[in-house]
């Protein structure tokens, strides 16, 4: 069974919810994103969501676009993060890890050899951002036959009829972004969040993440009463932007247990 | 041969184009396409898009005979479709009126654009200008730096410009913080993509709103010579006017297509925007499956040419699927041969080129000289130099 499936179903025993972060991989220098990993998980992180830098973010806005500029002057590319996860797995071999990234990467590597080597460093789920189900019919395929979870996303603006094609591809959770624009944009509407996520509860047995406008403990305790895991993304890059190398690995820690009080406080 | 019939209705051209994008996008992308599906065949819309290009435009775009040009170079006889007589100064307005015509019909009252070397931005400004349209440009900050009067052009037309400071700041960022901006902004804005790029439909729509290229060309070469040239060539950024030129002639199989890419510093020193030339390997970027300037790790890398137009690392997918059916021909030219070809039809026939179509003359040029006076290239003259002549002046260690 995969790691997502059973992280989720601990979670549900606990009557707990998940908690996401999100990094970018290499921010701000690859030999500090294991540690970053770690310490995530101690301070309450229920799953990663690992950012793959890419030179041309289109769904992101200006904080991830940041932590992108960043790991990329240090070349840190689609082998060096599965480098960052096979490490990671010497330490840890039960917190799911969910690779984010651009089609491209995936594409320049090749489709069938990438999901090989996510297959041997540990990754558990994948989320391509910019490859709708009709595109990936085969990758997901690929990711499937080696116990990797084709993670999809859902939009406030996803028509039911589409709903249930994703969720159809989906394994693993499905994704739902809880506003109209990029990551870290500001205009999360929580009502409209929670009639959405349940019209997608008809649709599907799958847990529902929700994120891309959580950014602080108010928003994450609110989207934890609906969703079954809060994704926490540009905020938690912010933390990393705003540390130097010193208190780097304290502020994300920091963070992490605010957010894990307030998801739990849900 | 059979009837050409590209793309399919998820916009492939063969493996290329599509629609890859993020989820927000897709529902958006979606209701464009039943609304381009449902207007690209009504009588009364293609009629005000002729309306327009007839009255706004000028068209259509005459062809001329560059004689003295031709004889100079000695070979085939060299025509010249003026695209740089349009309003604005460039094939590009042609694509704005229509998408802008759309934006009309799908009630939106705000279009937004990206630009580069500033003809497409300007070209959205007029045209939302004459429909009373709120008008945002993106352009890259380097880019901003370098075509400042095109960038007051827009002002002037009541556009805002906004400049890009993210990635390496030029045309592909612009084109990013655009699809940033119309995600945000779905409801009420239209974006109005200056090439045959992106996701489907846009590929397919802009190449059907610059149609007009080749429909008159094959109608006004009948006229003037009692036949089609034995070769038509345009310049390559995303490949719009080429497309434009192209696809009229895409069944007619004795007639020779030759796209032109921008080889800035020469193919062999990387600095270059030619994916198709340099057989770069193919990727997804902005929307679509194409060839693609990349590294290793598939990062999109940056890319040189002296015409800002032509500084793009992508192509669009319908070219990529034209090369590899060899029904069209890709060819690369260098800054200098472009600039040689740009002052040579400035003296010869008093026309200042555009410095992207100037790569169009430069082939034609080599090509002529091995071909015979009676026979015949047709060249797309994409659009005017105005625009470059701080950048040819620079060139000369002249500043204006
Ligand atoms: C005059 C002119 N020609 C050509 C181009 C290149 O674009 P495309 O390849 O889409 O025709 C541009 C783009 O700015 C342009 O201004």
């Amino acid at each position: 069974m995969s790691r997502i499936k059973t992280t989720f179903d601990q979670l549900k025993q606990q009557g707990k919810k998940a908690l996401v972060p999100y990094i970018t991989a290499g921010d701000p220098h690859p030999d500090l994103t294991v540690k970053l990993l770690h310490a995530m998980v101690a301070n309450g992180a229920d799953m990663i969501e690992l950012g793959v830098p890419f030179s041309d973010p289109m769904a992101d806005g200006p904080v991830i676009q940041r932590a992108s500029e960043r790991a990329l002057v240090h070349h840190v590319g689609l082998s060096r993060v599965l480098e960052m996860v096979r490490e990671f797995r010497q330490q840890d071999n039960v917190t799911p890890i969910i690779l984010m990234g651009y089609a491209n990467p995936v594409e320049a590597m090749g489709q069938e050899k990438f999901s090989d080597r996510a297959q041997v460093a540990g990754v558990d789920g994948v989320l391509t951002v910019d490859y709708p189900p009709e595109e990936c019919k085969e990758f997901t395929a690929l990711l499937q036959a080696r116990g990797i979870d084709p993670i999809f996303l859902l939009s406030p603006t996803t028509e039911p009829a589409r709903v249930e094609v994703i969720v159809n591809q989906a394994s693993g959770f499905v994704y739902y972004v809880s506003l109209k624009g990029v990551t870290g944009a500001k205009n999360l509407d929580i009502e409209e969040v929670a009639q959405k996520v349940a019209e997608i509860r008809t649709l599907t047995d799958l847990p529902v993440g929700v994120g891309f406008g959580v950014r602080d403990a108010a928003t994450a305790t609110a989207v934890a009463a609906i969703g079954d895991a809060v994704v926490v993304g540009s905020r938690m890059v912010q933390a990393v932007e705003q540390s130097n190398d010193q208190n780097l690995v304290d502020n994300v820690a920091a963070l992490m247990k605010e957010l894990r009080i307030a998801v739990d406080a849900a | 041969m059979q009837l050409y019939d590209m793309p399919d209705d998820r916009g492939h051209f063969g493996p290329y184009g599509g629609i890859f994008v993020a989820e927000t996008l897709v529902e958006a992308l979606e209701e464009l396409r039943v609304m381009y599906e449902r207007f690209r065949h009504d009588p009364e819309f293609l009629a005000e898009f002729a309306h327009d290009l007839k009255y706004f435009v000028g068209r259509p775009s005459p062809i001329y005979y560059a004689k003295r040009w031709s004889e100079r170079v000695g070979g085939a006889r060299i025509y010249l479709k003026r695209e740089d007589l349009n309003h604005t100064g460039a094939h590009k307005v042609n694509n704005t009126v229509g998408q802008a015509l759309l934006a009309k019909r799908m009630g939106k009252p705000r279009v937004i654009a990206e630009t580069g070397a500033g003809q497409h931005g300007v070209a959205t400004a007029t045209i939302a200008a004459r429909m009373g349209l709120e008008c945002v440009v993106y352009m890259g900050s380097e880019d901003v730096k370098r075509q400042a009067p095109n960038v007051y052009r827009m002002k002037l037309l009541g556009a805002t410009v906004v400049p890009v400071e993210s990635g390496s700041k030029t045309l592909k960022d612009a084109l990013n913080e655009a699809m940033r901006d119309w995600v945000t902004n779905i409801s009420n804005t239209f974006y109005i993509i200056g090439t045959v790029a992106g996701p489907h439909p846009y590929p397919m729509m802009v190449r059907d709103f610059q149609a007009v290229i080749g429909v008159e060309a094959k109608q006004q070469m009948q006229e003037m010579i009692g036949r089609q040239p034995d070769a038509v060539v345009a310049c390559v950024g995303g490949g719009s006017n080429a497309m434009g030129i192209f696809y009229p002639y895409i069944n007619e199989e004795n007639v020779r297509l030759i796209g032109v890419e921008a080889a800035g510093l020469g193919l062999a020193t990387g600095k270059h925007a030619a994916p198709l030339t340099a057989n770069s390997s193919v990727g997804v970027l902005h929307g679509n499956r194409t060839y693609l300037m990349q590294d290793e790790d598939g990062q999109i890398i940056e890319t040189h040419s002296i015409s800002a137009g032509l500084d793009y690392p992508g192509v669009g997918p319908e070219h990529a699927w034209l090369k590899d059916s060899k029904r069209a021909e890709y060819v690369a030219i260098t800054d200098d041969e472009a600039m040689a070809a740009f002052h040579s039809l400035c003296r010869t026939e008093g026309i200042i080129p555009a410095l992207e179509s100037s790569h169009a003359l430069a082939y034609a040029e080599k090509m002529a000289a091995t071909m015979s006076p009676d026979q015949v290239i047709l060249v797309n003259l994409s659009g005017r130099g105005d625009k470059d002549i701080n950048t040819v002046a620079g060139l000369s260690g002249i500043t204006l």
